[in-house]
């Protein structure tokens, strides 16, 4: 083994390390764990682009690395597999990591004791996630980044945060005994959980144990879907999401999509060419569970009046958005739905930093009192003509502030000409030219409620701007540090990149939906035999 | 036997969820752990019931069929350590919020909505 295989597992131990050193430093010096942190998640992001680099050079369908803990065989040990998959969630969660904890540095990371060691374990959680082969390991890292979330989203304490905190736990509990439930089931009809494995017993079971297998995936499927907050499920996120500070809920962006992942995953172990009827069965549920929660989603989008609110509902329009495109069950639809992933996964974490800095010059009275400035129309009666030398000098932060806001508006309703627009564009027509036979319902449906949302979250996004920077309301100018304005640019230029640089990236995610399209080259890479490695040159020979 | 095991799952698991949905936090905690206990049997179920065999090979009796299936209890015990680390952090929060709201009322706040 060289060292370049034994990059695989660094994504895990490397945040382990580094949480580990921080407890012992015992918070006493704020600026020794920064560092440390710093050093770790930038760390991260380079081995993540390693990875994904290795990973993207391959042909579809090759590329795959695994890595065996302890050298068992795949079927008895854990395996760690990074893939095209892998590798594009672990260089998305590093690059949200390093923008949020840049932002944590102005202002969040000196409000409470353990914001650093919780924040690498969250990483460790969510790579873990993203790398592991195995059902039950699966288990073991969600609950290492739930354990990790639940401190965060605690984070800075306060009325709200305990109360959102509280049935954020008890649920994502409660969802652990389920994940429990669907694990062992798959184990007691198929009696394996080491996924390569899986993907290859489905295809020998009998039809008593396939039914007990479909049910074991579709309560895990059920797991999977509370994560992403689809539609009856996701009932606590907004909440949980506006209540946390404004670094904690830009790096839980990514939190949904590992529901997300965690289906694409399973789906595509279960299906494959040659386990064919066993179709990723419930797909149908899928498309009309992501329209639901489009429609909820957007609903909530029209009812929140705060800011917080708002990036929390548009969350849950980037899980519902992705639930029904991955839905449709259309080959040709999962590469544009990870552009997708990746394009609304940026915005959604810069918007969550720009809120904090745009809410930071209001007052909660002054909330209120634009409600019901609004409410009561008393908006218009506002004496004219006061300031007849018109012209208030806007500070160049609201300026700045406002260019952001906007691009971050443009990006979430999915307008030209940033990503949004490219990724919700090779989305329709992805499902519009697929069939020769005129568009199917299923492409009806994505293409009224994609285009609805897009239309709704403009809306929502342009009330709450103009309330926040056109409102009538005194306002003070935020103080605002460059450490804080740095991420949110970068984020957003990233989405700008990716606009830009649309081919090369499109065909990176296109080779990665391949890869998804059939279990047999990830089973046959996992579970193939580790070579041996060349005997030691016998000595004693020439003498 | 299986009848029984099944039982006490259905009557853990039900209980359990009866208290999950009530308003108190103590009834949500114990209501939890009942889930979870009926979750851990649940778990050992799935490696088939078997009585007097043991789950570690012993060199003198190489037929694997006289053993019961070691897995799922491996599985267990992390899921007993897990869920009970996840229990105890729960309390804590739980505590956390009686102290800030001055109600065990899980929305934090008495009455109805």
């Amino acid at each position: 083994m060289t060292f370049a295989d034994h990059l695989v597992i660094a994504p895990i131990v490397l945040p382990t390390v580094a949480a580990g050193l921080m407890l012992m430093l015992d918070g006493r010096s704020r600026n020794a764990l920064a560092a440390i942190n710093l050093i770790s998640t930038f760390a991260l992001l380079a081995i993540a682009i390693t990875l994904a680099a290795t990973a993207a050079s391959g042909e579809p369908g090759t590329a795959i690395r695994t890595y065996r803990l302890g050298d068992w065989p795949a079927q008895f040990g854990i395996v760690l597999v990074s893939d095209r998959l892998s590798s594009l969630m672990l260089v998305l969660t590093a690059t949200l990591a390093c923008a949020a904890l840049v932002f944590s540095l102005a202002r969040w990371h000196g409000v409470g004791p353990y914001f650093h060691p919780f924040f690498q374990f969250l990483l460790m959680g969510l790579n873990g996630a993203f790398l592991t082969g195995d059902v039950f390991n699966l288990f073991v890292f969600f609950e290492v980044l739930l354990a990790a979330s639940y401190g965060l989203a605690l984070y800075g304490s306060g009325y709200a945060r305990v109360r959102a905190g509280l049935h954020y736990i008890a649920i994502n509990l409660v969802a652990s005994l389920i994940f429990l439930i669907g694990a062992s089931l798959i184990y007691g009809s198929a009696g394996t959980l080491n996924m390569a494995d899986l993907a290859v017993r489905v295809a020998e079971l009998g039809p008593r144990d396939r039914a007990l297998l479909e049910a074991g995936a579709s309560i895990l499927g059920v797991v999977f879907l509370v994560k992403a907050a689809m539609w009856p499920l996701g009932f606590w996120l907004p909440g949980t999401y506006a209540a946390a500070g404004a670094p904690v809920a830009a790096l839980f962006a990514i939190m949904t999509k590992v529901g997300i992942y965690a289906v694409l995953r399973l789906g595509s172990i279960l299906t494959g060419p040659e386990t064919e009827g066993s179709v990723m069965f419930g797909a149908g549920w899928l498309t009309a569970g992501g329209a639901a929660t489009i429609v909820f989603a957007m609903l909530g989008l029209l009812a929140s009046q705060e800011l917080g609110k708002l990036a929390g509902y548009a969350v849950v329009i980037s899980s519902g958005t992705l639930l029904a495109v991955i839905g449709a069950g259309d080959p040709a639809l999962v590469g544009p739905a990870l552009f997708y992933l990746v394009s609304s996964t940026l915005a959604i974490s810069a918007f969550f930093l720009l809120i904090e800095l745009v809410e930071r010059g209001r007052t909660r009275v002054d909330d209120v009192l634009a409600v019901t400035l609004e409410a009561y129309g008393l908006e218009g009666e506002e004496e004219p003509g006061e300031d007849g030398d018109s012209g208030i000098a806007v500070p160049a932060i609201l300026a700045v502030l406002g260019v952001a806001f906007v691009l971050c508006g443009v990006l979430l309703a999915g307008l030209p000409p940033l990503s949004g627009f490219v990724a919700k564009f090779a989305i329709l027509a992805a499902a519009i030219g697929r069939g020769e036979a005129g568009v199917s319902p299923d492409a009806w449906l994505l293409l009224v409620v994609l285009l609805l949302s897009g239309f709704v979250t403009l809306f929502a996004v342009v009330r709450g701007g103009m309330r926040s920077f056109w409102g009538p309301i005194e306002r003070e100018v935020p103080h605002v540090r460059i450490v804080e304005l740095a991420p949110i640019a970068a984020l957003l230029f990233l989405c700008v990149v990716l606009t830009v640089k649309a081919e090369p990236a499109m065909r990176f995610m296109q080779a990665t939906a391949a890869d998804l399209r059939g279990s047999k080259a990830y089973s046959g890479a996992v579970l193939a035999e580790p070579v041996p490695p060349p005997a030691p040159p016998r000595e004693g020979g020439s003498r | 036997m299986e009848l029984v095991v099944a039982l006490a799952i259905g009557v853990l698991a039900g209980s359990g969820i009866w208290l999950l949905l009530r308003p108190r936090t103590f009834q949500v905690i114990i209501g939890l752990s009942l889930v979870s206990y009926a979750v851990n049997l649940f778990i050992f179920g799935m490696g088939r019931l078997r009585v007097g065999a043991p789950p570690v090979l012993n060199p003198d009796t190489p037929d694997v069929s006289a053993y019961a299936d070691p897995t799922p209890q491996a599985l267990v015990l992390t899921a007993i350590v897990i869920g009970f680390a996840m229990t105890a952090l729960f309390l804590v929060v739980i505590l956390a919020a009686r102290g800030l709201t001055r109600t065990d009322h899980v929305d934090g706040r008495e009455g109805g909505s």
